[in-house]
């Protein structure tokens, strides 16, 4: 294997971080105002991800970063062709990162629920967004051959890449719900398993449907034949797995099957893209690849160090962290959480 | 404007608005670390509450860091898209690194500590604010890296029209690194010495609440910030000397000096007529500027005339002179903060150890205004060092202008410079707000037992 490809996957393993981990405080910030019907209630639900969400956040810094890093042109362009995008995610991102800090720290009722909204649309409006942005990224974008963007903001939103972002939203919800389930007690434990119910069969509906019209809107099965591979077919039996563990209330094995999802399909997605990075649909010879738009073999071995030595203990106190922290949140105990 | 106009405006204030959070992460944690050490020590109550109130306030400021720091690592891309094509395969390691060893452990320890209070052991709990500590300061180090190559690329060759990485190892001793990280950190801890002295000052004068612990408060805070107001300076001296070396035009406009000079002269203050590049009206103390910039009477300082010239054969032809009076004015107001918080840290200084703190109103009113100073210097600061570049991005490889993204139109950074804005004032008040109610919690005992004396920063 080459560095190039190398450096892919270890991105596309940041991703896969990043969507399993974010992905389920995404959701937990979605089901607020659902799960949560009162204020003590919020505080519990947000109590639940408190420790945990600005480090599941790096594992977004650390995937651009990366990015930057061993393919800066992908960097380049497609930071640059999703800019209006990225400013609303940045908007909602500021908001939701704030309200974390900001909601407890003053008594007043509309003050809470002001950033209670925040957390639910700072959470909302990403998940959504990323939807859509992985959705063009592999329907493919208007890249001259210059390695330019030419296209508009309103191209980057259409029916698929729309039915991408409600997927997204949908499968971050059902992820975080069955979270809450494992984090909660009492009524918000109750009412966490009702919304998680909810929103599975729409997640179910949405996912299949994202990936049926992936047949049309993309090129990515094309090389997989009628046999779509282990990765899309485990994703697809563990989503539906999913829902029987919700029913019979083992909510472990729910969160292990969600997350597996999530894994197995961001693989799948980026083992169709392979070994392109950002597919131009105006000329094949316009994409970008792990090869042209990578750094020097000096600049990927040395980040290859860094990364070998350095993702290993983040990954232990990271999983400390959540050791730590495992207990169930509930009205009583939050606060000294 | 055009969209360059745009970018370069929205890089400034998002920039700048990042850092008036930075160096208070950077020095305050250091403060929280050490007053938490002591009541680890000590187990003594007065401390323990000393930690927790200024952890509080260094809880709201972090959260304003974090969330400005977001729209930074997104920015290079988005609106300078050819910068990062041209120097990614250097610029973007650092910024990789900074996250993977810096952000990671701060963000994760920062919410162990947070939580962690009466849950874990007091030496665990400890350790996890040292490590946030030593994450801000390592992600300084990192971000300063990937800044201190675009003062003084080094470790590179140009190939396949970019510049690529040939030598690691010379990123990480860039001599303008180990100038600029040094007053860097310095200047945090200075930052966060004076906000502590400033709102200690404040309840000294108002009488009410626990006393005892701002005086503590105050006391160590002074040892701080007078160490750390005399190495900011120190370095700073050592940064102009390298500049002058490195960047001559920075150090001729921070001087307005139009022509060499040998022995040079140190402008107090100068007007200027930057159409015909001359002096309208000059105050100059003779020789002053060589001393400083080579410890040494003689030696020549280049002037702006000269440096133009000697560019132009260099680069081709082309306008190599940044706005002199930005880079003039900021670097005085640099400075003269600098030199104001020696000179008032000395004097207080004095008070703590003559036990005459609390009792001098007029120098408890004046460091409550004098919080301001060390803000004014790290912005001036900034401005200098990035303004006086221009109009390099890259010193001498690549200018501002050819950075720019070509597919973001100008309408598109319109809207977003005209949304950062308004989001960003919002959150000044708010922060603002928030600050200055939890400054004035007067930190006396809670009643034994009560579940919100151990409450830093739970949700
Ligand atoms: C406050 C701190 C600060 C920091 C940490 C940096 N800069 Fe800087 N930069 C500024 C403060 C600044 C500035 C003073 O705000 C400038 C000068 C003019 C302007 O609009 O913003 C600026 C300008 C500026 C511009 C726009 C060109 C211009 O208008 O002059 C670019 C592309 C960069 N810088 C790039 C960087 C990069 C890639 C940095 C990361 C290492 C960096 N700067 C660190
Ligand atoms: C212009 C370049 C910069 C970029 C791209 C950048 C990036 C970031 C990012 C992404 C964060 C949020 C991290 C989180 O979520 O935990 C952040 C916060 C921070 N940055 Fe910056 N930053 C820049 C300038 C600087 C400079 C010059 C320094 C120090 C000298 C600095 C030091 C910090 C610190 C201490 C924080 C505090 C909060 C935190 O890291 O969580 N940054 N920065
Ligand atoms: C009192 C004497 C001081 C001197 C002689 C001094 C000198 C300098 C010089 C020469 C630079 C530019 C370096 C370059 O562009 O290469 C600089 C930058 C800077 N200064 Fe100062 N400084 C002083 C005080 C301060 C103080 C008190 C603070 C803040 C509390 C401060 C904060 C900064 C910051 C944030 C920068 C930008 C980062 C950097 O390039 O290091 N300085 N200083």
């Amino acid at each position: 294997m080459d560095l190039n490809t190398f450096w892919f996957i270890l991105i596309v393993i940041l991703f896969i971080g990043f969507f399993f981990l974010e992905g389920f405080d995404y959701g937990v910030g979605i089901l607020l105002p659902f799960v949560g019907r009162n204020e003590k209630e919020r505080s519990v639900v947000i109590s639940s991800i408190g420790p945990f969400w600005d480090a599941n956040e790096v594992w977004l810094l650390t995937a651009g970063g990366a990015i930057f890093a061993a393919f800066p042109n992908w960097y380049a362009t497609m930071f640059s062709a999703f800019y209006l995008a990225l400013v609303v995610m940045l908007v909602a991102l500021i908001l939701r990162g704030v309200a974390f800090e900001f909601r407890n720290r003053e008594e007043n009722e509309t003050w809470r629920k002001f950033w209670d909204w925040a957390i639910f649309g700072g959470s909302l409006v990403p998940a959504l967004l990323w939807g859509v942005a992985i959705a063009n990224v592999l329907a493919g974008i208007k890249i001259d051959a210059k390695k330019q963007y030419i296209g508009t903001f309103f191209d980057l939103l259409t029916p698929y890449t729309l039915l991408g972002g409600l997927a997204f939203v949908a499968l971050f919800a059902l992820h975080g719900g069955i979270f809450l389930t494992l984090k909660t007690e009492g009524e918000i434990l109750e009412r966490a398993y009702k919304f998680t119910w909810y929103a599975y069969v729409p997640a179910v509906i949405l996912v299949a449907g994202f990936v049926i019209a992936g047949y049309f809107a993309t090129d990515i099965f094309k090389g997989l034949g009628i046999n779509p591979g282990v990765p899309a077919v485990g994703a697809a039996a563990a989503l539906l797995a999913s829902g029987y563990f919700v029913k019979i209330r083992r909510s472990g094995w729910g969160f292990i099957m969600t997350g597996l999802t999530i894994v197995l399909a961001t693989l799948a997605m980026f083992q169709g893209l392979y070994p392109r990075v950002l597919i131009s649909n105006i000329d094949p010879k316009n994409s970008l690849t792990v090869y042209n738009a990578s750094s020097s073999e000096y600049t990927l071995g040395v980040m290859s160090w860094v990364a070998i030595s350095f993702v290993p203990i983040m990954l232990l106190y990271q999983a400390w962290n959540y050791w730590v922290f495992r207990k169930r949140v509930s009205i009583k105990s939050h606060g000294h959480l | 404007m055009d969209a360059l106009m745009l970018a370069r405006w929205q890089f400034g204030i998002t920039t700048i608005y990042h850092f008036f959070f930075v160096p208070l992460t950077l020095g305050l944690s250091l403060l929280v670390a050490i007053f938490q050490t002591a009541y680890v020590r000590t187990d003594s109550d007065t401390y323990k509450r000393m930690t927790q109130f200024w952890g509080k306030l260094f809880l709201i400021n972090f959260a304003m860091g974090v969330v400005t720091g977001i729209v930074q690592e997104f920015q290079f891309g988005m609106n300078w898209s050819e910068y990062s094509r041209f120097v990614g395969d250097i610029f973007g390691a650092p910024l990789a690194i900074e996250a993977l060893l810096a952000f990671f452990l701060e963000s994760t320890f920062v919410g162990v500590w947070i939580f962690g209070w009466g849950r874990l052991n007091k030496r665990l709990h400890l350790a996890s604010i040292w490590l946030v500590v030593v994450g801000s300061n390592i992600s300084a180090l990192w971000i300063l890296i990937a800044n201190s190559f675009m003062q003084q690329p080094v470790g590179y060759t140009l190939r396949n029209g970019r510049a690529e990485m040939t030598d690691f190892g010379a990123l990480l001793t860039n001599p303008n690194l180990w100038v600029q990280w040094p007053h860097v950190f310095t200047a945090g801890v200075a930052t966060a010495s004076f906000f502590v002295i400033g709102i200690s000052a404040w309840h000294l004068l108002r009488k009410k609440g626990d006393l005892d612990l701002f005086r503590k408060s105050a006391s160590i805070a002074m040892a701080t910030a007078i160490i750390a107001s005399m190495l900011v300076a120190l370095v700073g001296h050592t940064q102009a000397q390298h500049m002058v070396q490195t960047q001559p035009m920075k150090m001729a406009s921070a001087e307005a000096l139009w022509n060499s000079e040998s022995p040079a002269s140190f402008s107090i203050f100068t007007i200027g007529d930057e159409n015909a590049n001359k002096d309208v009206f000059a105050i100059r103390l003779p020789t002053l500027l060589s001393i400083l910039s080579y410890n040494n009477t003689s030696g020549e300082v280049k002037g702006i005339n000269d440096l133009q010239t000697e560019y132009e054969k260099t680069y081709g032809p082309g306008d190599y002179i940044p706005p002199v009076w930005v880079v003039y004015w900021s670097f005085r107001a640099m400075v003269g903060a600098g030199g104001l918080m020696i000179v008032l840290s000395l004097y207080g200084l004095y008070l703590v150890i003559s036990r005459k703190l609390s009792t001098r109103s007029w120098y408890l009113k004046l460091m409550l205004v004098a919080m301001a100073l060390p803000y004014i210097a790290n912005s001036s600061g900034w401005i200098m060092t990035e303004i006086g570049r221009q109009p390099w991005i890259v010193f001498g490889l690549m200018t501002t202008e050819k950075g720019v993204s070509t597919a973001v139109g100008a309408e598109s950074v319109l809207i977003s410079v005209v949304i950062f804005t308004l989001l960003y004032g919002a959150l000044a008040v708010v922060d603002v707000y928030l600050l200055a109610k939890y400054a004035r919690d007067d930190a006396s005992a809670k009643p034994e037992n009560s579940e919100e004396a151990d409450l830093v920063g739970a949700y």
